[in-house]
Formats: C-alpha cells, structure tokens, sequence
C-alpha cells in the first residue's frame, strides 16, 4: 500500500507564552492529491506548515513525510518537500537565476542549469533570470518563489496562500501551473482564504480553526453533505406576509416583498420544492421567475468555522 | 553530508562580499595606512624598539588582529542575523541540512573573508615596514584558527540579536576595548605589574601573543598558552552553538 506524502499523528504545538497554536491534529494527505486547507487568521494553518516542514519545533506529536520521520530522517523527509511561504521573503540583491540554483543548491541537488531553465520558462520568469529581485513586480516576486521551492524536485509542494496580492490573471496561471504539477504526480498542499481557489483546485478540504482541525473531507462530498441549495422566486405583486399554509417552508421574504427564498437540501428525495410550488399556487402567489443557487464552499466554511 | 548545501550558503555569502568589493578592501586599506602613519611614523618614531622589533613592524601582529576579529564577528553575525531579519531562514531551516553544515556554511565564508582581509593588511603593511615572519605556518595557524573562532563568536552574536543595535552591541562594546587593550599596540611587559596581570584575563592577549610569536619570536606569554587559549575558546564558541541547534533557541521556537 502506498504511503500518505503526509501522515501527522497527534500533533500539537505549545508557544512558550502558553498559546496552544496546533491542538491534536491529525490528518493522512494522500501523494499526488491537492489538499487545501481553509482557515480564518491565526488558525495554525502556517503554524502546521511550518511544523511539518521542520521550520518550528513541535511540542508533541508525530510526521511522517512519505513514510519517514520528520526529525529521525529529516534529510530524506525535507527533501521531498518544497515550500512558497507566505510572506515574499527573498534576497532583494540577488538575481533570479542565482537564487533560485540557491535553492537546489541547499537541499543538497547538483547544477541542473537545463532544469532551472525550464522552471524559468514555465513560470514566464526566463526574461528576468538576470534581474535583480528588488526589481521585479510583487506577481513576479510571488513566481520567483513558487520556482524557489520547485528548484529541487519535490514531491510535495506546500503554498501558503500563493495568491495573496496576485491579480485575477496570474491566479488562474498558478492554478494552472499547480494542476500541470499535480498530474505530473506533485502532492500540493494549498492554504488560502480565497475559498473560490480551494472550491477550484482542491481534491480535499481540511478547515483549521483555534489550532483544532475542525474538519476533513473530499470537497464533493462536503458540498453535498453541508451544501445547501436555494430556490429564488421572483413574485408578479408584492407580498407583505407570508400565507399562513407557507409558514412550515421558513421562507424568506426580501426585496420590499417581491423575492421568495425557500432553501432545502437537494440531496433528500422529498426536498419541498414541488409542495411548495402547489401551495404558492393555492394561495394565489404567481412567480414571474425562478432561479436557483447551490451554496459555496465559502457558506460552508462561515457555518463551520462559526459553530466551532 | 550536504556538501551541495554547505557549497551553496559558502558561495552565497561569498557573492555578498563580491557584490561589495570595493567597500570590502578599501575600508581595511585605508585603516591600516591611517593607523601607520599615526602610529608607525608619527608616533612611532619616537618610541624605541620593543623586544629589538622597530615599533612600526611590532604594531603589524596586533593591527591585522585588530582587523579580522571585527571582521569575523561583524561577516558572520551579518551572514546569519541578515536572513533571520528578512524572514529567509526559512529556506536553510526547511532544507535537508544539519546544523554543522549549516555552521560550516556560513562560518566558512566569514572566516575566509576575514583571512583574504587579514592578509590585505599584511601586504598594506609590507610597504610601510620590512616584513619579517619567522615561523609562516604558525602565522598562518594563528590566522586561521583566530578568523574561525570569532566568525563562531559571530554567529552567536547573529543568532542572540533581535534587532541591528544589539548586532553591534557586543563588538563595540567588548571585543573592541578588549582588541586595545590586548597588546595590539604595545607589550603587555611595558604596564604596571597590576595592570598586566589584569590583561591576562583578556583572551586577545593570547591570540595577540601567539601571533606576534610568529612574526618575531617574542611574546607575552608562551607558544602553547597561547594554542591552549585559542582551543579553549574555539570550544566554549562551539559549545554554544551546539546548544542553540539543540534548543532551537531563536531559530526554531
């Protein structure tokens, strides 16, 4: 049976201060998965990074990176995974070709000149290989480190949140970049608060809140278990309130008595929708439209993270 | 063992200094003419000859010590305490590397630009006095084990501070007097027999002396103390590193 890229058992983070930043976490990421994981501020998703890539020390707890301890084998564990932190931390003076062989460099590879070339190429960065970093846009910045962390071949790439201040057209290009590297068999592990982003990319979804993993799941199913869908009526005459055989359906009236919204669960044979439109026609409520709308995984998140 | 990792942040470090070369040499240059022409010919024109050496090729020893122990302190904390103020370390701390490579790496390149500039000086000053070095490979010993120890004591330095004031508080306020008052400029033989058994609690007289040993076969203090002294050091130095990289302290907290 293959290996999880990442198995962590029982981890848990304790700051000096007190701060319980990672709280029991446990969690297997498949090899060759997009794994996204979603939190609000001060989660611990950078926190778990972090342990994992062995930046922190942890407090308690096991990882294993392809089956192999994260402090016992950490050569062999590191070397399989490359990281695009948060922050665009690089050297201002270097050049982009000199950092990023920098990179190879340190996770102990030989010169590969072809390959750096290549990742230059790919992330449309080949033009700027002699420029110096302080000279380059925040976007180019964000490449130069996303080419950073693929300098030495990993099998698992970490982002932490990689479109953080990139615009809309070099988002949807990392995207594509990050699926190009995960059909080439790359396990990428995403932290975002673009929830869109992870709704696109993820395979799973792993939301973090207070340091406790609150939730793991594939997104498919997620958004049929937790998602819910809408069915939006856009009335002929105004409403002012809802007839007494409606009131079982919690509608919602809106739009100065012109909009219905009746929310159900789509999954559920029986779900009210052809009830209710009997009872709205009993009533003499007439629809000059109907839309409907399935909730996103951002609803999801706000409930989830709300409740926990 | 990680010699691409070691070669890359040697390399690295070593491109910073390419980057500032004129800055580099020039600073040291200019300082050692400038401390000649005070206290070689100005001053030292009118002081006899210490131990039989002209006070001007005494002052040699002393002045290329003075030189590569600030710049082994000032290389190395700069090297290390640079990536941790930009938030860079994250890439030597997420890479496949120990911690004596890691030590190796950025030690390496410190010390080495400490000796290039140490023997600067020495070559400044072959054109302001006759050189004479009677035992070379001692010299060299000196030289190396000197630039190492303090690029360690550096490194320390880098790792403790959390801010640029506290880079520069203890090479200003401690090697510096320390470098004066170890014998960079005279014979601790010429103070008060107080004073001179104060300055052996000053480790820069032992390096100083043993240095100077080898240049003109008078010293301070004997040969083998002075080795002692430095090896004493070297290990304390080690020591603590040793226990940073254990502790994670300010590194990996």
């Amino acid at each position: 049976m293959t290996k999880p890229a990442i198995s962590v058992q029982s981890l848990t983070k304790t700051y000096d201060s007190g701060l319980i930043a990672l709280d029991d976490i446990n969690l297997d990421i498949a090899q060759g998965e997009i794994f996204a994981l979603l939190g609000p501020n001060g989660a611990g998703k950078t926190t778990l990074i972090s342990a994992i890539c062995g930046i922190i020390r942890v407090s308690d707890g096991i990882i294993e990176i392809c089956g192999h301890d994260h402090t016992k084998e950490y050569r062999i564990a590191r070397g399989k995974i490359g990281l695009v932190p948060q922050e665009l931390t690089t050297d201002a003076f270097e050049t982009v070709w000199n950092t990023v062989s920098f990179s190879r460099g340190l996770f102990g590879k030989p010169k590969n000149p072809a390959f750096i070339e290549e990742i230059l190429k790919d992330l449309s960065l080949w033009d700027k290989k002699d420029e110096q970093i302080r000279k380059l846009s925040g976007g180019m910045k964000r490449r130069v480190m996303i080419a950073k962390a693929l300098s030495h071949e990993p099998e698992i790439l970490f982002l932490d949140e990689p479109s953080a201040g990139v615009d809309v057209e070099l988002r949807k290009s990392m995207w594509r970049q990050i699926r190009r590297l995960r059909d080439n068999g790359t396990t990428i592990i995403l932290t975002t608060h673009y929830i869109e982003e992870a709704e696109e990319m993820a395979d799973r979804i792993g939301i973090i809140n207070k340091g406790k993993l609150i939730l793991i799941e594939e997104k498919k199913t997620l958004m049929k278990k937790l998602g819910k869908k809408e069915l939006i009526l856009e009335l002929y005459s105004k409403v002012t309130e809802i007839p007494t055989p409606l009131a079982d359906y919690n509608l919602l009236l809106s739009e100065n008595g012109k909009r219905l919204t009746f929310t159900y669960d789509p999954s559920k044979k029986n779900n009210g929708v052809a009830e209710l439109l009997d009872h709205l026609k009993d009533s003499g409520i007439k629809c000059k439209d109907i839309d409907t709308r399935q909730s996103s995984l951002e609803d999801i998140f706000v409930t989830l993270v709300g409740q926990s | 063992m990680n010699f691409h990792g070691i070669l890359s942040i040697y390399k690295f470090e070593m491109g910073r200094t390419m980057r500032t070369l004129g800055q580099s040499i020039a600073s040291p240059v200019i300082s050692t003419i400038l401390y000649f022409i005070v206290f070689g010919s100005a001053i030292g024109s009118n002081i006899g000859d210490i131990d039989g050496v002209k006070y001007g090729a005494f002052i040699v020893p002393g002045l290329i010590m003075l030189t590569v122990l600030s710049q082994s302190i000032a290389n190395a904390s700069f090297g290390i305490y640079f990536p941790r103020f930009t938030g860079t370390i994250y890439e030597i701390l997420s890479a496949p590397l120990s911690f004596v490579e890691i030590t190796i790496g950025y030690v390496g390149a410190a010390a080495t630009k400490a000796i290039i500039i140490g023997i600067i000086v020495l070559t400044t000053a072959g054109f302001f006095v006759p050189l004479e070095i009677q035992h070379p490979i001692w010299m060299a010993f000196f030289l190396v084990i000197t630039c190492v120890t303090f690029s360690l004591l550096g490194f320390i330095i880098g790792i403790w501070a959390d801010g640029f004031e506290k880079l520069q508080l203890i090479p200003l306020l401690i090697i510096t007097p320390l470098t004066f008052l170890g014998g960079s400029f005279y014979s601790i033989s010429m103070l008060p027999p107080f004073w001179q058994s104060v300055s052996m609690f000053n480790p820069v007289v032992y390096l100083i002396s043993g240095f100077r040993w080898s240049f003109y076969e008078s010293s301070d203090v004997s040969l083998a103390t002075s080795v002692t002294m430095i090896l004493v050091f070297l290990s304390l130095c080690i020591g603590i590193i040793a226990w940073i990289f254990k502790t994670g302290y300010r590194l990996r907290n």
